[in-house]
């Protein structure tokens, strides 16, 4: 009987997991890869510029290369194996060149990170290849946080923002902590809480076509929690969730949105105002 | 008087059943409270994070050490049992089972059957098999009595009337029992364990589930907070086990590390209030139990898991129901959008094996992968990789033979060919590059209406130029703008 549990936490706000991987992080190094991942390309071309502006500002040389397109996670997520793999090889092959990935995504990282090794299973060469890759690939604010080792000024204006962490992000490559600790350099900034805020806003990739009802149901309870949470704007540092948590507001004609992590530091640490 | 209080009953397949779920706003109150709960509960149970995660990997270890040798840890279980005067019976189909288990009352000429709580039995679908021969049988776990009482089926695998609130259960047994209406959750567990009361000492046969069988002791063990499992296994003459092959545990020193993260990943509880050990019937000079002991060990699909290295994993499962108690599909829907016994991240991953993805072959899809069952599943099944798996198996060509039980249940030729048409966007530089640059120009021509995205989203209009546009033309510049 449901109501016989009459102590249920008012606020499910869970931080999970609750502790980083131990990783090692290397010397920053002269230069990096960016790998701005198919959504950002398509969608947020500016977050992605923004994040080679962090990584500049840094004294870090970024290089893009054109060659990329997508790190082969839809087609993997989708069952389409085969598929995902020849995308994935053509990735692999672009980035064979010991230089650092830095990836604006969780859930791209963790796809070269956790899931080449399935997508590669039973090929050792090109699995040798996955383990480098992996190695040598950070997520955005991971990689600002412990290989840049940044100590920021806050030049914006004062602000209230609420944190979104997409579910690769969060549990493949631990960035809900790495964001906090980044805003936490930013005295003007207030990260507030939301209701629920450890679950998945429902995006999943293709989940969020092929099974619209459920997915709908928990991008609305998301889009709630977010505007009812006090905070004047939220910022995520993956593509897809910001894809669609920003369709869902202005779906529902909303004023509130979200906008890629990226974007706000960039602005908050360069003063600049956004056009 | 007679008004019923609407329990949702959901028909059609997995999504038309999440929509009715999902407009039913006292279901998904109802789940949401509870699923909060339940989490909170875990948490605490769990203060300790480096306890927690060395004991899940302990978990993980025993089960993979036990299926390692599960053939010989069978026969084990077998030998012992039988030494301690257990009649073992083996089913490959749950009518197989269903006949043993028929076959023992008929022995015994019984009419009654008293039931502790056993997810097996209703992967049997026991209940109506008896009643159908004759034999009534009864639910004596509370929450199974509840969804007995209102003809229906649990909606989670702990807790089987979590779909209803107090109101729906005090209005269920003002009209099935005749009691006066209440609110008070004491009075109606009172009402219902009066009602219980009498059939325990009326059964002919008990019937119960199993939560480790160990093979070193011939031992059954089976936790519950009622007691009914404890009554159903001791009052009436004949206790009648059954459970899945993959519940064996090789030694009583596997099950201490496995019932901890049972009961406190479940009902975040130190312990549960029972934890009975049974190891055979009563002998002869004591003055109770039941003077027969059987056990019967179902396949069901278990074997065909076993086979596949992967889904091998399946058979770790404990039966905790945390996955599901994490899981933001499962709180939304509940459990009987699933359609089958088992709901939520385990029985996604559980149920093809058992009735092929034919069946249920939205099942696999029904998932952001967002990981959280993965990360709460005490003996670390890597449930969301699962899930991709059984989405490779589903959507390949039937003759390509597919490794799950009719797997293939989700292939189009169309599907297919989209995704080689994505393969090789993705793969050629030039056609990716001239896609963005079409993209980018004609965005302003996505249509208002692009199928199921914009039913929750407004059109997904692309930017105006590429990251690859304005990243070359930055760099170009020398970067540092």
């Amino acid at each position: 009987m449901s109501d016989l549990f009459y102590d249920a936490a008012p606020n499910a706000t869970r931080v999970a997991p609750e502790r980083p991987k131990p990783r090692h992080y290397p010397e920053k190094p002269e230069a990096v890869t960016l790998f701005g991942t198919c959504v950002m390309d398509l969608f947020f071309p500016e977050a992605g510029l923004d994040a080679i502006r962090l990584l500049e500002r840094e004294g870090v040389r970024v290089h893009y290369p054109q060659g990329q397109s997508c790190c082969g996670q839809p087609a993997w997520t989708s069952g389409y194996a085969s598929e995902a793999r020849e995308v994935a090889l053509s990735q692999l092959d672009l980035l064979d060149n010991g230089l650092p990935v830095v990836v604006p995504s969780g859930s791209c990282a963790g796809m070269f990170r956790e899931h080449y090794r399935e997508v590669f299973a039973g090929e050792p060469e090109n699995l040798r290849r996955v383990e480098d890759l992996a190695e040598r690939t950070y997520e955005l604010t991971e990689f600002l946080l412990y290989v840049c080792r940044v100590q920021w000024q806050d030049l914006g204006q004062p602000t209230r923002i609420a944190l979104h962490t997409s579910c690769a992000a969060r549990r493949e490559m631990n960035t809900h902590l790495h964001a906090r600790e980044l805003l936490e350099q930013l005295d003007q900034v207030e990260r507030v809480d939301h209701d629920h805020e450890s679950e998945c806003c429902g995006f999943g990739g293709t989940f969020s076509v092929r099974m619209p009802e459920v997915s709908g149901a928990m991008v609305q309870d998301k889009t709630r929690a977010l505007v009812d949470s006090g905070a004047a704007e939220m910022v995520t540092a993956d593509g897809g969730c910001l894809l669609n948590i920003n369709g869902s507001l202005e779906k529902q004609g909303q004023a509130f949105r979200g906008r890629h992590l990226a974007s706000f530091l960039w602005q908050r640490v360069s003063g600049e105002v956004e056009a | 008087m007679n008004q019923r209080i609407p329990v949702t009953e959901l028909t059609g397949g997995f999504r038309e059943r999440a929509d009715q779920a999902l407009d039913d706003s006292q279901l998904r109150s109802n789940f949401r409270t509870a699923m909060d709960s339940l989490m909170k509960k875990r948490a605490d149970a769990f203060p300790d994070e480096d306890e927690r995660e060395g004991l899940r990997e302990q978990g993980n270890h025993i089960k993979a050490r036990a299926l390692s040798k599960l053939p010989d840890l069978l026969e084990q279980l077998e030998a012992r049992l039988t030494e301690n005067g257990v009649k073992v019976h083996w089913a490959e189909t749950t009518d197989e089972a269903n006949r043993i288990v028929h076959s023992i009352i008929e022995s015994r000429q019984g009419s009654q059957v008293v039931k502790g709580k056993s997810m097996v039995s209703e992967e049997m679908e026991m209940n109506d098999y008896l009643a159908e021969r004759g034999v009534e049988c009864l639910e004596s776990d509370m929450g199974e009595y509840i969804v007995q009482l209102d003809h229906e089926k649990p909606s989670h695998i702990i807790m089987p009337a979590i779909h209803k609130n107090r109101r729906q259960v005090s209005k269920l047994f003002h009209d099935k029992l005749g009691v006066e209406e209440t609110d008070d959750v004491d009075r109606l567990i009172r009402i219902g364990r009066e009602t219980l009361r009498q059939k325990f000492m009326e059964a002919d046969v008990g019937v119960s589930g199993v939560n480790f069988a160990i093979a070193e002791t011939g031992t059954l063990l089976l936790v519950e907070n009622e007691g009914n499992g404890r009554m159903s296994t001791t009052a009436p003459p004949v206790h009648v086990a059954v459970t899945g092959i993959e519940k064996v545990v090789e030694n009583l020193r596997d099950v201490v590390p496995l019932l901890s993260l049972l009961t406190r990943s479940a009902l975040g509880q130190a312990i549960t209030t029972y934890v009975n050990m049974i190891s055979g019937p009563r002998k002869a000079d004591e003055l109770d139990g039941p003077e027969e002991v059987h056990l019967v060990l179902l396949d069901n699909g278990r074997t065909g898991a076993f086979a596949d290295a992967q889904m091998r994993q399946t058979l770790n499962c404990i039966r905790c129901g945390a996955c599901m108690n994490h899981c933001p599909v499962y709180t939304r829907v509940g459990g009987h959008t699933y359609g089958e016994v088992y709901p939520g991240p385990i029985g996604k991953i559980v149920t093809p094996h058992m009735v092929g993805l034919h069946q249920v072959p939205d099942h696999p899809s029904a998932s952001s992968l967002c990981g959280a069952c993965g990360e709460v599943c005490p003996v670390k099944i890597p449930i969301p990789e699962l899930l991709q798996r059984l989405r490779q198996e589903n959507v390949k060509r039937p003759d390509e033979a597919p490794a799950v039980k009719d797997g293939g249940a989700k292939y189009s030729a169309r599907e297919r060919a989209i995704w080689r048409f994505w393969k090789t966007l993705n793969t050629r530089p030039v056609l990716y590059r001239l896609f963005l640059w079409g993209a980018t120009r004609f965005g302003w021509m996505t249509p208002k209406n692009v199928g199921p995205w914009t039913r929750n989203h407004s059109a997904p209009v692309p930017a105006r130029r590429s990251l690859h546009d304005l990243a070359r033309e930055h760099l170009d510049k020398g970067g540092q703008s």
